[in-house]
């Protein structure tokens, strides 16, 4: 019996471990962007963002010295501040040979009787028996530490300021125009034709039942160009209408297949007995379906709302590339072609459009998995 | 007009017309052309109820039927045709079988849906199963299924900076090449590169083989099955076939490999290697959907099946693939065909992180590079249609399915 029970509590064991090096696994990924987003340019490509606790030292970018030279006692002096504030200097060296040298406020000779000094906040002073206005002045290589330091600034850098055709902040509000009427308009169309599918009995239903699962998996990729042309044809072209066109036209397969399937297990009593007490479909459907079917809408609407605010192909097609059309995926793509290195900003940019969906992620997670489990097709 | 506000009259207008729409035309139906009183009332009424389903429909059948009906026979028709706009019959389709670009973006694409169904499917069994028994499992199965809410475009980001590379003498900022760096060719190295992943992929290999090989037994064993059936088996098997081999081929690489140690690597700049850097991210946005799913399926499981695996000594390894697995067969296969069809379209990801260079083309952004930059409609089409027939043993599975669950 021992055997048995030490081998189940060493199963439980691996079944622990194994979850949470799944989930680590998992998470890591979008925690390192996260932390990321809260450091300094410098700081980001100084060090990993898993060493973003502790205090960097790095070979810092030479700096050659300059400023006015003053005469005291005799003496020229030039004194400055090489580093920003804040920089604490480990070494520092005048050859790219011996970048570390010397100690913090160690005193170098030049030759001529020039010295220099630095100390450890990054201070210097160039001293010289003779005038310096001639001298070619030396350049300092330092190793510094750094103190690990975290900013709210990338993320007001790209929500106001615009840095590939316009602000993150106008995406913003583009994408959100793109995804709530988008959302809202499909829901209405797709529940009348859904209960319509479910509960009327007509010639044809099973047909068009399979028609619209059929629909599911046509890859919008082949509308794309009639779609452009008929827009262009009825005279909306690229702009916002036809977005909200076609995405209500690509949501509505999913919409319909959703809420049929979720209407038909509607118990049948209930709206048995509203039709013998004389009520119409269209009472029923609005006074009966509508609010009993709130899980299966408010599980497509998630849905609906996910995929229009996370779109690229859709919106790259039908919406034009105006600054004030620009949604927020088009932006964050601009901005990996043209600032690639800059991880402030990609950094921050890319959680700015993440934050929306993983709210309603989160807040609605249950929603989100039922809807899952009823029409797992899109 | 302000977009914003233009948003908002929009969805007055469209909620308040649809409200109108089936308001109206039920009470036009009702009260003027059939009205339910008067000497014909009986007949009205069925008259009535017989065009109101219609009148549900219309809207939805209308924007499907243009959106997304017309446009498959419009862009059939429209590859027909050469960018001055002349008639070139298949011409489109054989120019296109010779662009190398092509060749690329269909090997690449088949690599994709082999690859990525089956991890993704995989690894969301295996966290189904991981978390099904255990106190935080709730906690965990919606971290790993938070992705499903990041846009791909926001996952290449997020997986461009875990594979990003810098020159030697920096400090890399990429986890991988950071992790990569602390191999020397050591001990350590040798175990951790060499040894461990030459065993898990020899389990791997020998798994597969396993699988291919007893979902094809029965139909060599002459099992009395349908066709569409036998014709999965054949599909299961050649899929197998196809992992095995490729698995084969990272064995012996693995085995023979000169590694350039201390050397950081940019992993998207090599051909075919960067392809499984692309479909990582992939999979780890679709392996929560599968995890979802799946974990249903397995709580569906009958418990007594279970216990009596159990009482006739079958250990957790057994339950889980021979009472377990076998059971939510069905849903298995609908994840896999959902990633597959997630798969065929895939166009963000390719586009923000290699943009098809270095070998990584896929047909959803060949087809973007046609239409909107080539500005060729009717290659653009002819490649749209190929995805279209990828897509559509999996439609004409759907429909089968559906017509038999409507009788």
């Amino acid at each position: 019996m021992d055997g048995i029970v030490g081998k189940k509590s060493g199963l439980v064991w691996a079944v622990h471990l194994s979850t949470l090096a799944l989930v680590i696994l998992w998470v890591v990924p979008t925690f390192g962007l996260l932390v990321s987003s809260f450091r300094t340019g410098d700081q980001i490509v100084g060090s990993g963002w898993w060493r973003s606790l502790s205090t960097q030292v790095q070979q810092l970018s030479p700096v050659r010295i300059s400023g006015d030279e003053a005469e005291k006692d005799g003496v020229f002096v030039i004194e400055g501040q090489l580093f920003v504030a804040g920089t604490d200097v480990g070494a520092w060296g005048t050859s790219s040979r011996e970048p570390e040298a010397f100690g913090p406020g160690a005193s170098t000779d030049l030759g001529d009787g020039v010295t220099l000094t630095v100390g450890a906040d990054g201070s210097f002073v160039l001293t010289s028996p003779t005038s310096m206005a001639d001298l070619r002045m030396p350049r300092v290589f330092a190793t510094a530490s750094t103190p690990p330091e975290f900013t709210l600034k990338n993320y007001a850098n790209v929500i106001s300021s615009p840095l590939a055709g316009q602000s993150i902040g106008q995406a913003f509000l583009n994408t959100l125009t793109v995804a709530i009427p988008a959302t809202i308009i499909p829901i209405l169309v797709a529940a009348f034709a859904a209960y319509a599918l479910a509960w009327m009995d007509f010639p044809g239903r099973a047909l068009l039942v399979a028609f619209v699962v059929g629909l599911l998996v046509v890859p919008l990729q082949l509308a794309l160009i009639p779609l452009l042309q008929f827009h262009n044809w009825i005279g909306i072209g690229k702009g916002y209408l036809g977005i909200w066109m076609a995405h209500t036209g690509f949501g509505l397969p999913l919409a319909i297949y959703l809420l049929r399937n979720y209407m038909v297990g509607l118990p049948r009593d209930i709206i048995e007995n509203a039709k013998v007490d004389g009520a119409t479909d269209f009472q029923i459907f609005t006074k009966i379906i509508l609010p009993l079917s709130f899980p299966a809408l408010a599980s497509f609407a998630i849905f609906q709302f996910l995929w229009t605010w996370n779109d690229l192909l859709v919106a790259l097609v039908f919406l034009g590339t105006g600054n004030d059309q620009q949604v927020l995926t088009g932006n964050i793509v601009n901005l990996m072609g043209s600032r690639g290195g800059d991880w402030e900003i990609l950094s921050a940019s890319a959680f700015v459009s993440i934050a929306v969906p993983l709210a309603v992620f989160f807040s609605m997670q249950r929603f989100l998995v039922r809807g899952l489990l009823a029409g797992s097709v899109k | 007009m302000h977009p914003a506000l233009q948003a908002l009259f929009v969805i007055v207008v469209g909620v308040g017309g649809c409200v109108t729409y089936f308001y109206a035309s039920n009470l036009l139906l009702d009260k003027v052309l059939f009205p339910a009183s008067g000497p014909n009332a009986g007949r009205n009424t069925n008259r009535a109820n017989m065009i109101r389903p219609w009148l549900f429909l219309f809207p939805a059948l209308f924007l499907l039927s243009l959106y997304l009906a017309y446009p498959v026979f419009a862009t059939a028709w429209l590859s027909l045709f050469a960018k001055n706009g002349d008639f070139v019959g298949l011409g489109n389709y054989t120019r296109m079988f010779g662009e190398p670009k092509f060749g690329e973006s269909l090997a690449n694409n088949i690599l994709w849906l082999i690859v990525v169904p089956a991890a993704a499917t995989a690894f969301g069994l295996l966290a189904a199963q991981l978390t099904d028994r255990i106190k935080w499992g709730n906690f965990a199965k919606s971290l790993i299924f938070m992705p499903m809410a990041i846009s791909f475009v926001g996952a290449s980001v997020i997986f461009k900076l875990i594979y990003d590379s810098r020159e030697a003498d920096l400090s890399q900022i990429g986890l991988i090449n950071a992790v990569w760096l602390k191999f020397d060719g050591g001990v350590g190295s040798f175990l951790m590169l060499r040894l461990v992943p030459f065993l898990l992929i020899g389990c791997l290999l020998l798994a597969i083989t396993w699988a291919g090989w007893s979902v094809l037994r029965p139909l060599l064993r002459g099992q009395g099955d349908g066709l569409l059936v036998k014709a999965a088996r054949i599909l299961g098997a050649l899929v197998a076939a196809f992992l095995a081999f490729e698995l084969g081929i990272w064995l012996y690489g693995i085995a023979t490999n000169d590694l350039p140690f201390g050397q950081p690597q940019v992993w998207l700049q090599k051909p075919y290697w960067n392809n499984f850097f692309l479909m990582a991210v992939l999979v780890w946005i679709q392996t929560g959907f599968a995890m979802v799913i799946l974990s249903a399926a397995l709580r569906g499981v009958p418990e007594d099946t279970i216990e009596a695996a159990t009482i006739d000594g079958a250990n957790p390894f057994q339950i889980f693939f021979k009472i377990k697995v076998p059971q939510i067969m069905g849903t298995i296969i609908v994840v896999w065909t959902t990633i597959t069809i997630t798969v065929l379209k895939v166009f963000d990801i390719v586009l923000a992180m290699t943009n098809g260079q270095w070998e990584t083309q896929v047909l959803a952004n060949y087809m973007y590079d046609k239409l909107f930059r080539a500005l060729d409609w009717g290659m653009g089409s002819a490649s749209a249609m190929i995805i279209m027939l990828l897509v559509t043993p999996i439609l004409i599975w759907n429909v089968v399915n559906a017509r038999k669950e409507m009788r």
